[in-house]
This record gives C-alpha cells, structure tokens and sequence, in this order.
C-alpha cells in the first residue's frame, strides 16, 4: 500500500466514515445514473425523432416529463412472475444477473470521480481504491462480465437461449481484447496504470499550450475505445446477442426483476465506462489550464498560456472540477445513447469482422506507433 | 427469356471504406434533429412562439384537422323549422351495401310532407363507412359529416343506434353545403309526433 494508516482511535474512524461515504456516493450515483439514463434513452431517442418521448404516466397529475414512467417500468418489473423453464439449473439461473450486475459497480471503485480535497487536515482523494494496477482491475472486472451472460444461456436449458449466451459471449471476449490494447496507448504515454495518477497527468501542457488529454495524444485509442466499449455493453449498433424482440438471446427465459437485473446492469455498464472514458482520454476532473495549488505551489487557479493568471480559491477550483467531471460524463452518455438511436445494427460475422481484422491490427499499430514517438520524444 | 439488367456494384470509396466520416455524418444528421428539436420544446415551455417540437398529435388535447367529407358518424338534419328532412323515401336503406339502415315510415300531419320517418335505426356494426346512404339521399336528411370517430362502447347495444340519438345530432348545422346555408345554426328540435297527438 502507498499510505500508511494512521491506526490510532479518532483516525481510524475517521477513515472508515470516509471509505463508506465515498462507497455510498458512487453505488448511488450509478445507480441513479442508470435509472436516469433509461428514462434519457427514451425521450432522447424521442426527441431526435421528431415524437415526444413517454408522458402520459402521473402521479396525482404530476408527470414529471417521462420520469414517473420509468417509474412504473421498474414497479412492472419488480412485480413480475419469475418463471423457470422446467427443465432449467435454478441456482446458474439465478446466480447469473448477479454476475452481470456485480462487476459494474466495482469497476468503478478505482475511478477518481472528483479532485483530492483537504478535510480536517487530511487529504481525500474521491477515488476508492488506490490501486497502482488500476487498469487491470478494470480490465478484469470485465473479463467476470462474461460469465454472467454463460451462465444464463446455460442454465436456461433452452437451445436458442445457449447459442445466444455463446453468440454474447464471443463478443464480449473479443471486444474486451480491443479495449485492453486500446488502453495501452494512453498507459505508456502517461506511465501509470493508476486511473488518479492518469488523470493527474493530464494536465500537463504539451508544448506550452496543449493540454495532454488522451483523446489529443492517443487520438486512434479512443476511436477504437469508444466502439469496443459499446460493444462491450452489447449496445447498439452491437446489440445482436439482445436483439430483444428480434432474436432469442441469452436473457429469453428471463422476466421480473431478473431480467431487470441484466437491463439494469448493462445501463450502469454504460455509466461506468463513460467514466473510464472520461478519465483515460477527456481527462477526467480536470479543466483546461485550470491548475490547484498542489500543482502550481500555492498559485490556484487558471494559468493561461499566454502568461495570464487569474487566481481561483481552492474550494472554487473543486467545484469547477466536479462540475468539469460531470459534464463530461453527461457528454459522453448523451453520445452513447445517440449511436445507439442512429445506427442500423451490425450483423454478426460483420461484428467479429469489424473486431478482429479491422480493430486489432489498428490497435496494434497504435501501441507500436506509440511506443516508437515516446521514444523519439524522450531522446 | 427475362430481361437482364447488368447492375454495377457501387464500392465505397477509400475515404468512406475508413468508415468514420460516414459515421460522423450519420450523427450530425440525428444530431441537428435533437437539437433543433430540444430548442424548440425549451422555446415552447418558456412560452415563445416556435414551431411545433414534434409531429405527434397529443390526443385527446389536439385533434387532428378532418375535412368536412370525412365520414365519421351519421346523423340526420332537420329543417328550419324543426322537423326532420327525412322523407322516408328509403333511397339510403336501398342504396347501404351492407342492409344496416331500416326504416320505419308514418303519414306525416304536415300537408306539404307525405312521410316521415317513426322509427330509423341504423346497425353500426355493420356499417361500413362507404358514405353512399349520403349520396342516395335527395333531401340532404342524413350526412356523415359529424366528425365523430370515438366510436366504442361497452356493449353491442350500444352501436345500435336509434331515431333519437340520430336526430339529437342533426340540430346543429356545420360544415354548411349548399350555398345559403348557414354554419353552425342550432335548430330547435320538432317532434312530429307529438305534433299528430295535437300537442
């Protein structure tokens, strides 16, 4: 570990109250994420379609544009009978939602939604886990994603069902293999795997004047991240193995709480690699020329290239940070939600096509392009 | 033998094969759709004045326009002075495709008016819509101009449909035909047979 703990009474309480807190904001946080962003998904999609999105649910006639139907999507679901098909394994099929759900939320754990803030003397860092393997953590969290989407077309003694599952599954596999070698771009340029320290190296200035943000020194990392992470999340345009009501997926003998389970997970899914996004590549917190005092001893503020200074109070640099984050994640989940809405889908053989033959060799390209322009540069 | 048309294969072109630019065009047009959308329904909630957000038809607030040949439900007219135009002369029960209308005829006790009609009912469950009962009628007595397409009901009783509910309808003149007829002129209803009965 990097910090040693301060074992002594008021500290050690201390630290636990902050761990919790921290917990307690990101799970909520998702999870008001996801159910927000179904209740996004349909007006957005809504409303770039010339219609208005669901109105018409009320409570004691108020509508709250949308967000009371959302509200009796999950009533509906939580209310629905959960059926097993006679035949099927009950404890895979129900342990399966779990293993769909359970990684999202600790995939974030090592994400730095916030700067570090100076309580009571001590310094928090708004990030959980201070792992210096941050993203292999996150890469391995999405490797557990895959067995939930086996186990359910498994135990769900269902031909169409399984060939889905496995359909699902060989997607996900190959998209994860992109997104870890997308990744090592942005890992060797910056030198750390700890998503903090990523995001703390983005504020460099390249040259005097460029922020050194991922998607400006790694611009072809990103362009491949973004569609894998999509796909990933069996998204659209990649939603072949969902498909809804189109194809007998994986999630067919699925209904209730279960099944909305899987549809809650993807959604936090999203949520949570638009985080990662942010971090690795729009740099995460941070502002353009807006540097703390940690940075710039005692000078907190915005350093302009130009040489103009305009000096910022601490707590008024946390909060354009904060709000710098937020932005950027809403930026990014309205992106997501519009290539879902705008593309047709992919068909499979085209899917694995596009991952293998077409993403990888790039991604390759990419890492060695990197490697060779990190070493000229450092000569 | 079929003709064959030889079809050239159109391939992408290198800059479209990358496959990104396509994408980024396909996104600006969904883009400017949300946006100019999204500004309008702000516009609309701050009160200004801007075109409409969307091309839904928020029924049953809006109603959609119909024009004045739109066939919805049926009634019958009345005359100036209150009686019914319907002559029972049974052209539109001859002329339904479908046998739905039956009428009932009586002597009617005005002099210039041999018939008129005691009992007319119309099956609405076997009407189908065609509107020739309205072109057979020489009076202009029955027109399907109504308007009236929330046509449900909890039971088959209900969409058989009587001289009453017929000529309730029939008191308010719209969608004026003929010229010299005036538009939305309430007339007040005469009953004939009540006018027999020497009240």
């Amino acid at each position: 570990m990097r910090s040693v703990k301060n074992i002594s009474g008021v500290g050690m309480w201390f630290d636990a109250i902050v761990v919790v807190a921290k917990i307690a904001v990101v799970f909520i946080g998702i999870l008001t994420g996801a159910f927000v962003l179904t209740w996004v998904e349909r007006k957005q999609s809504a409303i770039m379609a010339d219609r208005i999105g669901a109105n018409r649910c009320g409570i004691l006639g108020i509508r709250l544009w949308g967000l009371i139907n959302s509200l009796a999507d999950a009533m509906k679901m939580i209310f629905k009978e959960d059926w097993l098909p006679p035949k099927g394994m009950r404890f895979l099929h129900a342990v399966a939602p779990v293993f769909a759900m359970f990684p999202v939320f600790m995939t974030f754990a090592v994400l730095p939604f916030g700067p570090p803030i100076e309580i009571a003397g001590r310094t928090i860092k708004l990030q959980i886990l201070e792992l210096d393997i941050g993203m292999l953590y996150i890469l391995a969290f999405g490797g557990i994603a895959v067995y939930g989407v086996m186990l359910a077309g498994w135990a769900s003694n269902n031909k169409y069902s399984l060939l889905g599952g496995m359909r699902a599954s060989a997607q996900m596999i190959s998209y994860e293999i992109i997104i870890g070698l997308s990744l090592i771009g942005p890992i060797m340029v910056y030198g750390t795997l700890d998503p903090g320290q990523m995001v703390m190296a983005q504020n460099h200035l390249l040259w005097g004047w460029l922020p050194k943000w991922g998607v400006i020194v790694q611009p072809f990392a990103f362009l491949l991240f973004l569609p894998a992470t999509m796909a990933e999340t069996k998204r659209a345009p990649f939603d072949l193995p969902e498909g809804e009501s189109e194809i007998i997926g994986y999630h067919t003998e699925y209904s209730g709480m279960r099944w909305g389970m899987f549809f809650l997970g993807e959604f936090c899914e999203i949520v949570v690699l638009a985080a990662v996004l942010v971090v690795v590549f729009f740099g995460g917190y941070q502002f353009p020329y807006l540097f703390d005092g940690k940075e710039i001893l005692g000078q907190p503020g915005f350093h302009f290239p130009w040489g103009a200074y305009v000096p910022l109070g601490e707590w008024w640099v946390f909060g354009i940070r904060i709000l710098s984050f937020s932005f950027k994640m809403l930026v990014i989940l309205w992106l997501q939600m519009q290539i879902r809405w705008t593309f047709p889908r992919f068909r499979y053989d085209q899917l694995m096509r596009v991952s293998w033959r077409e993403m990888m060799p790039i991604a390759l390209a990419n890492i060695a392009v990197t490697g060779v322009i990190i070493m000229l540069l450092n000569r | 033998m079929i003709d064959v048309k030889p079809v050239r294969k159109i391939d992408l072109t290198l800059w479209q094969k990358t496959y990104y630019p396509e994408l980024i065009k396909g996104m600006m047009v969904t883009s400017r759709h949300f946006f100019v959308n999204l500004s309008r329904h702000f516009g609309k909630a701050l009160g200004m004045k801007v075109e409409r957000p969307m091309v839904t038809i928020m029924y049953p607030e809006e109603r959609r326009w119909l024009s004045p040949r739109w066939r919805g439900l049926h009634r019958l007219m009345l005359r100036p002075d209150g009686t019914p135009r319907c002559v029972a002369c049974m052209m539109c029960e001859t002329a339904c495709p479908d046998h739905c209308i039956y009428i009932t005829a009586a002597e009617s006790p005005d002099s210039r008016v041999e018939k008129y009609p005691i009992a007319f009912e119309i099956d609405l469950l076997r009407c189908c819509f065609c509107g020739l009962c309205a072109e057979a009628c020489p009076e202009d007595a029955i027109r399907m101009d109504t308007g009236y397409l929330e046509l449900a009901g909890y039971s088959r009783s209900e969409f058989y449909l009587d001289r009453e509910f017929l000529l309730r309808r029939g008191e308010v003149t719209t969608h004026a035909q003929f010229p010299g007829e005036l538009d939305g002129v309430t007339v007040k209803r005469v009953d004939l047979l009540k006018m027999a009965k020497g009240h």
